[in-house]
């Protein structure tokens, strides 16, 4: 299979990867430990100094940062150069409401693009490709980063962005779109319209990069038959790039980690430890050839497995799971990051008891959040109107804490489970792992 | 000159009117009205009872939300029309009706409707100018 988009680089020998891994590591490490106090700290804390890593092997010696450091360090703290440099930021949810933001130079922006145009070359991307985009633009990652790459690739790029159904259909039959790039439950909602309205003829689509969300093989399967194409899953995170941390082939049997840029690590997420290929873990990036915002060791709470045998598609790099889970309580819900902790406060600003409980179902394929709050003394009212009234100020606040929708439904007082030690606040009865 | 009625907040599923109905029943109280204003997730019960404050406490036992609401009880005869000249007078008087809802009894011959207006004295007072007769809650507790 003889699809990629760099393959000198997507098929290099372990040996070649290595050692551009080794030299970028030690690079970057000194990069950061000279421009980002907040990390050297860190580092001085653990008692390392650039010195100390001289390769990949020496990467366990480097301290982790995890998304509360992010928060922490907002906005600028682990800006690595001088705002004269960047030319971008993107954004996505931290966990108590304030986002995290990360940096781009052009460079970084470049190397991104590069990333995703290997994702929609090995879906089968070519410059003939007509590449819908109907991932969010603006500070979601999907959308500029998959733009990025269809441009890189050459292919003609639809920039829809999100939502209005209505008018990707009629864009996708009209100008005849052959490789969709979208949240895999948008994609199964476009499945479902497409059918419904009777085009399903009247679609080129023939692949389809989804990510930015969890889901199943059976998902994956009802896309692939319902529109007649082959379904690629795509990973990444804002914090590390975007999409295209990694990418799927045609294998479909895992995800190939982009090593040139992002070093990728299993550990034990409660000692830390690293574990060896194979073993269930806490999949960590370590960015090393970014120059705004290189995040070390940087923990996802994705839970993966990491797999280095030989793909049949060619390709070198190494393999990881879809995500099995997370080792954290965030939820992705709409490939929107979610964490109870927002809702919580949420609630406490508008004066409610932070006791809910948040139920996560997907229903036609879609994603829905429902978060159910006791109804209190002070809420509660003769009329009617004036509790609505009450209740859609609770979404709206929901809507601008968290991005998307959430459904408030008001539940009798005492039915949600009183916290004795762990509180069960989240119900997840998606079935995605 | 205002009747107590007792609103109290029940989620929209199955069994929740049962479970209302057992706690009257188990402390023997009687209701003499009933009326429900629901959303998908949830509703208002409006009950009219023959012991309001042994319904609070009641209530408050058994962890309702609730609240209580003075309205006002009418009696209209049992024939057709009877009603129209009541809403004729509050529309006449520019008095918003809420909600409104009947219920009658075995020991009068009369119909009783519940009006829940913004401003109870104003209405009060062109009902009973205009002959109309209204009952309180001790009243009610006889019917």
């Amino acid at each position: 299979m003889g699809n990629y988009f760099r393959p000198e680089i997507e098929c290099a020998s372990r040996e070649q990867i290595k050692a551009w891994q080794d030299e970028r590591l030690v690079k970057t490490v000194k990069h950061v430990y000279d421009n980002v106090p907040y990390y050297r700290n860190l580092m001085e804390q653990k008692g390392v100094t650039p010195g100390d890593i001289k390769s990949t092997e020496d990467l366990h010696k480097l301290p982790f940062l995890t998304k509360d450091d992010l928060r922490e360090a907002y906005p600028y703290g682990l800006l690595a150069v001088p705002l004269h440099d960047c030319v971008r930021i993107q954004s996505t949810s931290g966990t108590t409401g304030k986002r995290v933001v990360a940096f781009y130079t052009q460079h970084d922006i470049d190397l991104w693009d590069d990333c995703c145009a290997r994702a929609i070359v090995a879906a089968g991307g070519t410059a003939d490709d007509v590449v819908q985009v109907c991932y969010g633009y603006g500070l979601f990652t999907g959308g500029p980063g998959l733009n990025g790459g269809s441009h890189k690739v050459g292919s003609l790029t639809l920039p829809m962005s999100s939502g209005n159904t209505d008018r990707q259909i009629q864009f996708m039959t009209d100008l005849g779109a052959t490789i969709l790039c979208c949240t895999p439950s948008y994609a199964a909602y476009l499945a479902e319209s497409i059918l419904e309205r009777g085009l399903r003829d009247k679609i080129k689509l023939k692949a389809g990069i989804f990510g930015a969300e969890a889901w199943s093989e059976e998902m994956r399967q009802d896309i692939q038959n319902k529109l007649g194409i082959k379904a690629y899953d795509i990973y990444g995170l804002t914090e590390i790039s975007g999409p295209g941390v990694s990418f799927e082939c045609s294998e479909q049997t895992g995800m190939h980690v982009n090593e040139d840029h992002f070093i990728a690590e299993i550990i034990n997420p409660v000692t830390g430890e690293v574990l060896p290929d194979g073993e269930k873990g806490e999949l960590v990036f370590t960015s090393i050839t970014k120059q705004a915002f290189p995040l070390l060791r940087y923990r996802t709470r994705d839970i993966c497995v990491l797999n280095r045998e030989k793909c049949s598609c060619g390709r070198t790099h190494v393999k990881m799971s879809k995500p099995m889970g997370r080792s954290d309580d965030m939820l992705i819900v709409k490939g929107v990051n979610v964490f109870p902790s927002q809702i919580e406060t949420v609630l406490l600003n508008k004066g409610y008891p932070a006791n809910y409980q948040i139920i996560v179902s997907r229903v036609n394929n879609s994603d829905r959040l429902e978060v159910q709050v006791e109804m209190t003394p002070e809420m509660f009212s003769d009329n009617l109107s004036e509790i609505s009234n009450r209740e859609k100020e609770l979404v709206e606040a929901m809507k601008a804490m968290l991005g998307i929708y959430a459904e408030v439904r008001l539940v009798a007082p005492k039915t949600i489970a009183r916290s004795e030690g762990k509180a069960v606040r989240v119900i997840d009865n998606r079935k995605l792992y | 000159m205002t009747v107590k009625q007792i609103s109290v907040f029940v989620e929209n599923k199955p069994g929740q009117l049962a479970r209302f109905t057992k706690v009257l029943e188990k402390n023997r109280i009687d209701m003499r009205a009933l009326s429900i204003a629901e959303t998908p997730d949830f509703g208002i019960l409006r009950v009219i009872v023959d012991d309001p404050y042994k319904t609070a406490c009641v209530l408050k036992e058994e962890n309702y939300i609730f609240s209580i609401t003075p309205v006002l009880a009418a009696a209209v005869s049992d024939e057709p029309g009877s009603l129209v000249k009541i809403l004729d007078l509050l529309g006449e008087n520019n008095i918003n009706l809420e909600y409104t809802y009947a219920f009658i009894t075995r020991k009068k011959d009369l119909a009783y409707m519940i009006f829940r207006v913004e401003d109870n004295e104003k209405a009060k007072k062109v009902l009973t100018e205009n002959g109309i007769e209204l009952i309180c809650q001790s009243e009610i507790n006889e019917l």
